[in-house]
């Protein structure tokens, strides 16, 4: 188990590293660091002496090397248009994001494993033909027009829902700004969080189904049946149980991609979380801002697929250092 | 008296008929041996007998009955009652038949709440009982032991111990040891016979061992191809078989008691869905077949106590009957 996790984490250094490189990259050949610090009425000379001031003639390894020490160090370089340091700036959008990630696979959760469980024991019926439509068209809409369409009907429509912002927001702790402790920050929550999940419901539904399928075929299934053991125990517990190690981790990658997808929901509901940060960025040109935003989007997403990693290890008895012998 | 009675009882797939009308019965403290090549059918009727043939599979039979009470017309939840707790059934492979998420333990245990309850405290002790029964040492820690770390033998030690933890009346033993090491085997076999005896349980032993069948059995049906060819006292039907099939089965025992599936003695295979022939089913393979084989197919005949299907069965010197 120790190795195991210690094989992760060396996995996750890695790749992290890799995310470095990539953003390095991008800051040294879009961003214009003597731009950010100086007018344009200074002469050729003077940029090149502050460039060279700068290090920006050292050889790139040696760049790089200042690069990555600054990041460890949390110094992700500053931010053209908020004269902050990125991070701070990333980092203060940071809760919104999450809250809304969060709320948005809770939702997954709750709506994909009930139907892709009944999809999956009745395949023949109405309701899972019904379910299984709805997913492949669900997979086919662009969560864009989702989104717009949720908003027209419940915000303008019906206007029973707000259609924008994170609405009010209470201190958790001192260290969060949280949206989730009172009526109108979960009210502003409910839409941006619905289309999210319309992104990844499909694809578990259909995962849950396929998995399940699979494994009401296998024998301990057809032996719980010939233990006399009722239906609903089969399903939703001996046959549950082991669909949902593998949805854990295809589901834990997936889940990954949700970050992705919030840039797209934070900007049409204008939530202010790195999503819409990021869309920002990329407006204002705002390259340092850009590249620190790429850094811990690919920190968190390493994060998560270790984790995820390491909770299958914890939930499959296989993985688990055996603890008897036979 | 007589467990358990079936009279022509067929399973079919679509248009396959994986079981064509079979007839036997079990009676108390009886151990009926059913021997048979890979694909005769052996595990689709076992399965029937348990309500476990899934859709689209159908079950039909003219008379299914256990311990006088009809299996194919009581309500599901009657029948759901009976089996695991009066039937019980162990399977071919122990090591996949176990659930790999839960503790053996919490396998026993749900057995035994399923079908009689109990406290929390009284439903261990029981457990632990029952692993001991089977002969497993140290079963207080075995209990929480996962099956991925129990070798063969102990899983289906353990699968025994759950066939048993309800007193069932009849146990139906699907090649419990064709999966496991040879070394082992003859143990399964002995703790299994063992219980029979202690329990006075019915036992339907299926296998493909006909050595074991010899000497443990009281009487033996042969299945080919979803049908009885020969049935009768396992001692006479092995000394004196009257099949051309139940004669090549033993003409090739080595091999088959070694846990081949196929017949040195004759040539093929079990026809399937799709290449069954007319006549009678073995009439391709059969040393004797003539043209009336190939193209009626024979009725069973004899005494109930000793059938055989074929046109001219076999003399006491093994020769067709003329
Ligand atoms: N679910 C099923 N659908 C269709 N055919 C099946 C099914 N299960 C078993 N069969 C067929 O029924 C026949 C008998 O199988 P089986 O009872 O497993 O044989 P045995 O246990 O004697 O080796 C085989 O030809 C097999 O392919
Ligand atoms: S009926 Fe003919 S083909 Fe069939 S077993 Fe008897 S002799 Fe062989
Ligand atoms: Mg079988």
């Amino acid at each position: 188990m120790v190795s195991f996790i210690g094989r992760r984490l060396c996995q996750a250094l890695f790749v992290l590293l890799i995310i470095s490189v990539v953003s390095f990259v991008i800051q040294d050949n879009l961003g214009d660091p003597v731009r950010q610090m100086v007018g344009q009425s200074v002469s050729l000379q003077e940029r090149a002496a502050l460039q060279q001031e700068l290090g920006l003639n050292d050889p790139l390894l040696q760049q790089y090397g200042r690069f990555l020490m600054g990041a460890l160090q949390g110094d992700l370089g500053m931010s053209y248009y908020y004269k902050q340091p990125t991070l701070d700036v990333i980092v203060s959008r940071l809760p919104a994001t999450l809250e809304l990630s969060f709320c948005a696979l809770l939702l997954v959760i709750i709506l994909a494993t009930p139907l892709g469980v009944i999809a999956a024991i009745h395949p023949k019926s109405l309701l899972s033909r019904a379910v299984l439509f709805i997913s492949t068209l669900g997979l086919s809409i662009p969560i864009f027009i989702v989104a717009v369409f949720l908003m027209y009907f419940f915000a303008i429509e019906w206007r029973v829902l707000p259609s924008f912002g994170r609405g009010e927001t209470t201190s958790f702790l001192g260290l969060w700004q949280t949206g989730l402790f009172n009526k109108d920050g979960l009210r502003h929550l409910l839409l941006p969080s619905f289309s999210l999940a319309f992104v990844l419901t499909p694809i578990f539904i259909r995962l849950i189904r396929a998995e399940m399928q699979d494994v009401l075929q296998s024998d301990f299934i057809r032996y719980a049946w010939s233990k006399g053991i009722s239906a609903p125990r089969i399903y939703f517990l001996h046959a549950l149980k082991n669909t949902m190690l593998p949805v854990i981790t295809v589901g834990g990658i997936q889940a990954g991609t949700l970050v992705a997808y919030t840039i797209l929901t934070e900007s049409i509901f204008q939530w202010p979380g790195m999503g819409l940060l990021f869309m920002e960025a990329v407006t204002r040109v705002d390259v340092p801002l850009i590249s620190a935003y790429l850094m811990v989007v690919g920190v968190i997403f390493v994060v998560t697929n270790t984790l995820v990693d390491v909770v299958y290890s914890m939930v499959n008895p296989r993985v688990r250092i055996p603890g008897y012998s036979a | 008296m007589s467990l358990l009675k079936l009279e022509n009882l067929s399973v079919t797939f679509g248009n396959f008929r994986a079981v064509d009308q079979i007839s036997y019965s079990v009676n108390e403290g009886e151990v009926l041996g059913i021997v048979g090549e890979s694909g005769s059918g052996k595990s689709v009727s076992s399965l029937s007998l348990m309500g476990l043939i899934d859709y689209p599979g159908k079950v039909s039979a003219d008379e299914l009955t256990f311990m006088d009470q009809d299996l194919l017309s009581m309500p599901e939840a009657q029948r759901r009652k009976i089996t695991g707790s009066d039937i019980a059934m162990i399977f071919q492979d122990p090591m996949t038949s176990l659930n790999p998420c839960f503790t053996v333990g919490y396998q026993i245990i749900e057995a035994l709440k399923t079908h009689q309850g109990g406290t929390k405290k009284e439903l261990k002790k029981r457990a632990i009982e029952l692993l001991t029964l089977v002969g497993i040492p140290a079963p207080e820690t075995r209990l929480s032991a996962y099956p991925h770390q129990l070798s063969g033998g102990m899983s289906q030690r353990v699968m025994i111990a759950i066939a048993i933890a309800c007193n069932p009346k009849l146990l139906i033993a699907d090649e419990p040891t064709t999966a496991l090491d040879v070394t082992i085997q003859a143990q399964i076999i002995d703790l299994l016979i063992d219980l029979q005896e202690q329990k006075q349980m019915g036992l339907v032993l299926i296998t493909h061992d006909l050595a074991l069948v010899a000497e443990v059995a009281h009487r033996v049906i042969v299945m080919y191809a979803g049908q009885i060819v020969e049935s009768g006292p396992a001692s006479e039907v092995f000394s004196a078989p009257q099949h051309p099939y139940t004669q090549a089965l033993l003409a090739s025992l080595p091999e088959s008691a070694a846990g081949k599936a196929r017949l040195e003695a004759l040539p093929g295979v079990v026809p399937g869905q799709y290449d069954r022939p007319k006549g009678c089913l073995l009439s391709p393979r059969c040393p004797y077949a003539t043209d009336h084989c190939r193209n009626v197919e024979p009725a069973s005949q004899g005494p109930l106590e000793r059938q055989v299907k074929c046109h001219t069965p076999l003399n006491a010197q093994g020769r067709p009957a003329a």
